[in-house]
């Protein structure tokens, strides 16, 4: 093993340019502890000056193995960890992972519980991208935008409590369905949060849009062309921002996004600040979608009556000699899932989330791969942050919105 | 499939004597490692599939040959297809040659192979471990890579687990 000062040394060697190893610029690491990268992620900076020559990210500080740890449990047990991959998206991790057994299976989804889905997975994304407008101004130094959204967000984490009981782990999209049907309370909380947002989102428009600072920050700053965003696999805002209209909402609909009336927003001035115009119409959007759903919410059961993967109602156990022999198999073994392989993929807050599944037939995956928007668009990150200042690094940091939980998984 | 993917599949079937195979409502083709790169830079310069969606590999240990599937799925926005590439490798030195010049996400992909799978990269410019510690032994996705625990701590066995721990000591 090699000494810690030697490795290091022989890790940068490599990578740096001949300026550094001459002692003209200077090497810094930001991170893995600082404040403005969102998680536990290491870039190793070579500057002359304040300007930014090369930029390494090191990631895998959070790496979990999950994808290994998924294939050592059975699928329903496995679904709790798809909560802890991208922890801003819990449910759109939980949706992807059931449509990918769904898929493979050829299981049903009810289509109350499709509606529902679609809520919830909608309501994360405004949650989601209150963070990242949270942070991403909080590290451009405008504090109060985040208590705003924070504030906002709570009432979609409530609304999370209150389907499955947890904020934000909360492993509510069963395979065939729903885990149960909402509360009564739900369709009021969701109205709440539908006539509070818009103004809320004017409320965050008014403080940044025009914002001299803000848009010194922002305009400018990290142009990617078109080209050179589908070249580099960005997906999500990032790419839509740079004038590709690609929404997997759209173009392979699922879960009946077909049924609602929305716009992908879209955006051809590539900056940072379009990523931002772009996020913003996002949020209001998907509220448009929520409304819309919640308006046509139909009646009826929120899991598949598939027994060989969803397990009996309770009132059936004491009536039904079947019904407790299912039970008994889905607890103790799992259910078996048919062999092959599948991929299945959704629009995330931040991009193409999928699942690629191999199953051998057993009641265990064989494997499961994440294939996640974050790790995509934080590869980029190096080529944004060349010739930028270090501060326009941390506004580069947060425009990515990555999550260290959706790159190291 | 449509018909447009079907046109593509039987010109390259015809091509390069690739295997064509559906698996479920995915089309896949069955490519010896030789024929990956040409493949892919005729699927991204000629048929416009620009971007590199997936890339993963599949380990069927304790078979050995072949022992590994990687897998590459294209996606063209423009007509909003996806095409599979499944590569099978021997178990002894699996490589392939690297993509990083066609899609430039390839390069923390395959380097994530590299880490999980030990799946070495011909060509490739940085080719060191992304998710596990630099000295990190061996490849955690293979399936002959036990899960691993740590035992836990007690008062009784603090000392002994501590003297046999592989963490940097005074």
């Amino acid at each position: 093993m090699l000494d810690q000062s030697e490795f290091a040394f022989n890790e940068l060697r490599h990578l740096v340019s001949d300026r550094a190893i001459k002692g003209e610029t200077m090497l810094l690491n930001m991170g893995p502890q600082h404040p403005s990268t969102h998680g536990v992620l290491r870039l190793l900076l070579e500057l002359d000056g304040e300007i930014v020559v090369n930029c390494f990210p090191d990631i895998g500080f959070l790496h979990t193995g999950i994808e290994k740890n998924m294939e050592a449990k059975s699928y329903e047990k496995a679904a709790v960890m798809t909560d802890r991959l991208d922890y801003l998206n819990n449910l759109g991790n939980n949706l992807v992972y059931c449509m990918a057994i769904e898929k493979l299976a050829d299981l049903d989804v009810p289509v109350r519980a499709q509606a529902i889905r679609v809520i919830l997975t909608e309501l994360q994304r405004i949650g989601s991208h209150l963070v990242w407008l949270g942070t991403h101004t909080l590290d451009l130094a405008a504090i109060s935008v985040f208590w705003y959204t924070f504030r906002e967000r709570e009432l979609i984490l409530d609304i999370n409590e209150m389907v499955s009981g947890q904020r934000m782990m909360t492993t509510y999209f069963r395979p065939g369905g729903l885990w149960r049907d909402v509360p009564v309370e739900f369709e009021d909380a969701v109205r709440d949060f539908i006539s509070i947002f818009p103004k809320r989102i004017s409320e965050y428009e008014a403080m940044l849009s025009e914002n001299p600072i803000f848009i010194e920050r922002t305009k400018g700053i990290g142009v990617i062309n078109p080209d050179e965003a589908v070249h580099w696999g960005i997906t999500g805002p990032m790419l839509r921002a740079s004038g590709v209209n690609f929404d997997l909402r759209k173009v392979e609909p699922y879960m009946g996004y077909e049924q609602y009336d929305f716009n992908v927003p879209t955006h051809t001035d590539s900056d940072t600040y379009a990523r931002y115009l772009v996020r913003m119409e996002e949020m209001r959007q998907s509220l448009r979608i929520v409304e819309q759903a919640l308006d046509k919410l139909p009646y009826g059961p929120v899991r598949s009556n598939n027994r060989k993967y969803v397990p009996p109602p309770r009132s059936e156990l004491g009536t039904s000699m079947e019904a407790v022999i299912h039970h008994f198999k889905l607890w103790t073994d799992g259910f078996e899932m048919p062999k092959g392989s599948v991929y299945a993929a959704t629009e995330s807050p931040r991009g193409v989330l999928g699942v690629y599944l191999e199953s051998d037939g057993s009641t265990k995956p064989h494997r499961v791969h994440w294939r996640t928007p974050s790790f995509d668009n934080l590869q980029m990150l190096p080529v944004l942050a060349k010739d930028h200042l270090v501060a326009d690094l941390v506004a580069l940091v947060g425009t990515t919105d990555f999550v260290l939980g959706d790159i190291d998984r | 499939m449509d018909n447009e993917l079907q046109n593509i599949v039987s010109v390259l079937v015809e091509r390069f004597g690739v295997e064509p195979k559906e698996i479920r409502d995915q089309t896949s083709l069955i490519v010896s490692p030789e024929k990956i790169s040409e493949i892919c830079q005729s699927l991204h310069d000629e048929y416009g599939f620009p971007w590199l969606e997936v890339l993963t590999a599949v380990d069927y240990w304790p078979e050995q040959e072949p022992r590994f599937h990687v897998i590459y799925f294209l996606y063209s926005i423009e007509k909003s297809m996806r095409i599979g590439l499944r590569v099978p490798l021997p178990g002894v030195s699996p490589s392939l040659p690297t993509m990083v010049e066609l899609f430039a996400n390839a390069n923390w992909r395959e380097r994530e192979l590299w880490d999980m799978f030990g799946i070495h990269f011909e060509g490739h410019p940085d080719l060191r471990r992304i998710l596990m510690p630099h000295d990190w032994q061996g490849h955690p996705l293979r399936k002959d890579y036990p899960l691993g625990y740590e035992e836990v701590q007690f008062t009784f066995n603090a000392e002994e687990i501590d003297r046999d721990k592989p963490y940097a000591k005074e």
